[in-house]
């Protein structure tokens, strides 16, 4: 078993232990790196000298008896949109591709302070705006499990790079699934905490309201070790909620005795994969084995939550994107030009993808006069209905549980025609978003060989019972699969 | 035909906080380019606001002083449109739910007080500037453009009046008294010339009675309370020209060109522009604690009413020289100091409101800027009431004194420069020239008493005026006696 092989949580014992040291785990992951890359294609930018520097400096406060950080000597990957300072952030854009942020996002700053090595920059669909990681400017990211199928997205470089072993933990952003549907698709854990629990400061904005960072790990205690680290309220964040932040880990008791979980009906029919159908019946069954009760809860407004996403999502995006122009950074046309707009235009042409100019456009006409009320005022009407299902459930319930992806990974270019047949793969995981709670994917199966993620949601700031659920189940499961690169 | 004239103004008022709207950069003016900003006010990818609480709360303020509602749940939008001066290519503006609605200002014009509406009050922030590098100065022609982020996200906040006015006159004065009132909260610099201070106008004529609107031309670029005054009347002008020959007035912005004294047409089409206002995700809903607002209520300073009132009050000012003086808060504030330093208020006011407002005006001299301050006119005055130097003299020593900053007193102590009150050296001077006019003595005997201005203007010019006029005149007619 190689080093990077190993969960954080195992590493950080070996590493007390000086079993090993920073840079000997770093270079371990970095051969690994090197050995399967080419096929995977899970990173835009390696940062291999940067990180054995740290590594090196973190061996030496080691041997200096120096107080560490919780992550110190961690190989960690962060998704490449998140502003990591003097390091290329590219958002998987054209647009971006040569752009060097001057500072560091909250949370990689909190990473770092937690004595990270950071491996690189992890390639995501352009803008976070995708779910199998092909849109990317600079190609995709192939599936650790089968390199013939996406491992989801956006966050898919992420999560390849955690199932392939080429970081021991990584950070991605989840707007309607970006970490827990690619975390399914490629048998990692990926936890999108509640709405305001971690700042976004520093997170390249797709749809400001859904955004947020979280971990993509090997297990659910490494899970609760990230969070420990990038929750917390921040001043520059006015949607940062100040709130206590408990020790996740000890959450972790295994012990979900008396615990109400509920099954969502909705998203147990029509679309979902047999297989997959299956799998989360058996986790529910397995659930109930360890004292919780089962029971099934209704989410009446989810069939309508994928049409207010594609309204609300693009709305936001529309804005959040306009500051792309070849003003002041990134990419600017080369071309002659014969004034401002045409500067402006040929800039965004070249600039964005297919994806990225479908959902500006989409949200551009959804925020236009005469079009606002119908399209963006009706939408977030019907988020506030999904949100009060979501309260309505959890009166009756601790734990809402539903497959996370409702097919395993697909082909590469399977969908990518097909705009709406992508759109379905977050299904599951948009209702989530809209009413911006807590959930998290965990591995509960395999269907023709590739990963099956079963969903959790917890109430609001309340990832202690959402990460003990989690924890328990997977104790109880047992997955050991890794994929067989 | 007379037509009605309508006119309704909107106000942006840059804040003097020592943060921009969002960010921790300073508000300054005049810097090196780019040097107060950061990645917020820059709008790279990634950045957040955080709204300035000190903004929020002069906001407030101006809101309470023109007797606005404060909303109890106000919240910033996002207004979409794409330019070189504005880094994220959206202004965080208010928009259906601002800070202040509803309020209203009393404003005098020629001897008749009116009850302006305001609108509303709303939080903004500024964008940057952008410099056209070529021939003509403006974007169409320029060679290139570079642009000074400085004042990219200082608190604007705009102020928005009902269409109320009815003469150019009315609205100067409505801006005069909005300028005093930003300047007794001390939110502003109020400096239009450097554009802390800016004002568009919406002009429209309907016939009298006509209970709707015209249609309205918006005048922008008025830089000083002479400019709006001017264009406003150039537009009325030409509004009525139009109407009277049959034509119609476009709806339009119109330029106005201060040294050719007329409003040119700035955009040839007519673009409806489409903002795609919502809600700015990025930022809660500002809450205003109605204790909290309260508490602002209570520690407004006094407003140039209440302060017109004051003065006329205490220092027996009459209302005209009252209401000046409190609406050109810098002047009713030398008055205050200066009678504070013990000067009489009535002799300081006549001498502020004429001599000393003539040279500001003369110089072109903020009074603020100028070397003669609240000390120099104490000190004239006190040689005045001592009768060490005559009100002419004093007229003579004040130009000096405005000119140098030195101070009355060591200017008359150097030139030497005192009224001649010694009766024993007038009495001989006084004897010569009654010696020399028999004749003007014989007419006064006969009560003729132009005659004894005679021998006054005669003993001051032989004194080149140093004699004291009322010391003369005494003298004259003791020895008459
Ligand atoms: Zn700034």
């Amino acid at each position: 078993m190689e080093f990077s092989d190993y969960t954080a949580h195992a590493l950080i014992e070996m590493l007390d232990r000086r079993d090993i040291s920073a840079v000997e785990l770093t270079k371990s992951v970095f051969d690994r790196i090197a050995e399967v890359e080419p096929d995977v294609h899970a990173y835009v930018t390696l940062t291999e000298e940067l990180a054995l520097a740290e590594a090196a400096a973190v061996d030496k406060r080691r041997a200096a008896g120096e107080a560490l950080g919780p992550l110190a000597g961690l190989p960690v990957a962060v998704k490449d949109n998140m502003a990591t300072k003097g390091v290329l952030t590219t958002c998987s854009s054209r647009i971006l591709n040569n752009f060097i942020p001057v500072y560091n996002g909250t949370a990689v700053q909190k990473l770092y302070d937690a004595g990270i090595v950071m491996t690189g920059k992890t390639n995501l669909d352009e803008f976070a705006m995708g779910s199998s990681t092909e849109t990317s400017y600079f190609g995709p990211t192939h599936n650790p499990w089968n390199i013939d199928t996406v491992p989801g997205g956006s966050s898919g470089g992420s999560a390849a790079a955690v199932a392939a072993g080429e970081a021991v933990m990584a950070v991605g952003s989840d707007t309607g699934g970006s970490i827990r549907q690619p975390a399914s698709l490629c048998g990692v854990v990926g936890l999108k905490p509640t709405y305001g629990l971690v700042s976004r400061y520093g997170l390249f904005a797709f749809a400001s309201s859904l955004d947020q960072i979280g971990p993509i790990t090997k297990d659910v205690t490494d899970t609760a070790l990230l969070l420990n680290v990038i929750a917390g309220h921040d001043e520059r964040d006015s949607t940062s909620v100040p709130t206590d932040i408990p020790d996740y880990t000890k959450a972790l008791t295994g012990d979900i005795k008396g615990l109400r979980v509920g099954v969502v009906k909705e998203l147990m029919g029509e679309g979902i994969d047999v297989d997959i159908k299956a799998a989360v019946e058996a986790s529910v069954r397995l659930l109930g084995g360890l004292g919780a009760e089962i029971s099934e809860v209704s989410l009446p407004h989810s069939e309508y939550a994928l049409s207010a996403y594609y309204l609300i999502a693009p709305a936001e995006a529309s804005s959040n994107l306009a500051r792309y122009d070849g003003v002041r950074f990134g990419h600017r046309t080369q071309d002659e030009v014969a004034d401002m707009v045409e500067m402006y235009m040929k800039t965004r042409a070249e600039g964005f993808g297919d994806e990225v100019k479908r959902r500006i456009m989409l949200g551009t006409y959804a925020l236009s006069a005469g079009y606002y009320d119908a399209y963006y005022g009706q939408a977030q009407k019907v988020r506030t209905l999904i949100a009060r299902d979501f309260a309505a459930a959890f009166n009756q319930v601790d734990i809402i549980v539903s497959p996370t992806s409702p097919s395993v990974a697909f082909k590469m270019g399977a969908k990518v025609a097909d705009p709406l047949q992508m759109y379905l793969s977050d299904v599951c995981t948009i209702p989530v978003n809209l009413a911006g709670l807590p959930g998290i994917s965990v591995p509960c199966g395999l269907s023709g060989g590739l990963p099956i993620g079963l969903q959790m949601i917890g109430r609001a700031f309340d990832e202690s019972t959402l990460l003990r659920t989690a924890h328990a189940f997977e104790l109880a499961f047992g997955w050991h699969e890794k994929p067989n690169l | 035909m007379a037509y009605e004239i309508v006119i309704g103004l909107e106000i942006h008022v840059e804040l003097n906080t020592r943060s921009k709207m969002f960010c921790g950069c300073p508000v300054t003016f005049g810097e090196v380019p780019n040097t107060a900003v950061c990645p917020v006010c820059l709008g790279h990818p990634g950045v957040l606001p955080v709204v300035n609480a000190q903004a929020v709360e002069a906001a407030a303020l101006i809101g309470l002083s023109l007797n606005c509602a404060i909303a109890p749940n106000n919240e910033f939008a996002r207004k979409n449109y794409f330019y070189p001066d504005m880094p994220k290519d959206y202004q965080i503006s208010q928009f259906d739910l601002p800070i202040a609605i509803g309020g209203y200002l009393d404003v005098g014009d020629r001897g008749q007080t009116r009850r302006i509406g305001i609108t509303r009050v709303h939080m903004e922030e500024d964008t940057g500037k952008l410099i056209h590098k070529g021939a003509t100065g403006r974007i169409h022609g320029a060679d290139r453009s570079v642009v000074d982020f400085n004042r990219a996200g200082v608190p604007l906040m705009e102020i928005v009046s009902e269409p109320d006015m009815r003469t150019a006159t009315e609205a100067r004065a409505f801006l005069v008294k909005l300028r005093s009132i930003l300047l007794a909260l001390g939110v502003s610099n109020c400096n239009m010339e450097e554009g802390s201070l800016r004002c568009d106008a919406n002009v429209s004529l309907r016939e009298f009675g006509d209970t709707e609107l015209g249609v309205k031309t918006e005048v922008k670029n008025m830089n000083s309370f002479k400019a709006l005054q001017r264009a406003l009347e150039y537009e009325v002008e030409r509004q009525t020209s139009l109407l009277t020959h049959g034509e119609r007035v476009i709806q339009e912005t119109r330029h106005w060109d201060d040294a050719g004294g007329a409003t040119t047409s700035m955009r040839s089409k007519e673009e409806a522009h489409d903002y795609r206002y919502f809600p700015d995700p990025d930022l809660v809903a500002i809450v205003m604690d109605p204790a909290e607002v309260e508490r602002l209520r209570a520690g407004l300073p006094e407003l140039p009413d209440a302060r017109a009132e004051r003065l006329g009050r205490e220092f027996g000012l009459s209302d005209d020289d009252a209401k000046i003086l409190a609406l050109n808060k810098p002047l009713g504030d030398f008055l205050e100091e200066t009678v504070a330093g013990g000067a009489a208020a009535g002799k300081a006011a006549n001498w502020l409101l004429h001599e000393l407002a003539a040279e500001l005006n003369r110089t072109d001299t903020e009074i603020e800027d100028a070397a003669f301050t609240p000390r120099h006119l104490i000190d004239l005055l006190q040689l005045i009431d001592a009768g060490t130097i005559s009100g002419k003299m004093a007229k003579e020593i004040f130009k000096t004194s405005f000119a140098t900053g030195r101070l009355p007193a060591a200017i008359v102590k150097e030139t030497g420069n005192v009224q001649i009150t010694d009766t024993d050296a007038l009495g001989k001077i006084v004897d010569e020239v009654l010696a020399a006019n028999p004749q003007a003595i014989e007419d006064l005997k006969n009560g003729q008493e132009r005659a004894i201005g005679f021998l006054v203007g005669q003993i001051m010019r032989l004194t080149q005026g140093k004699a004291s006029p009322d010391a003369v005149n005494k003298l004259i007619r003791a020895k008459l006696r």
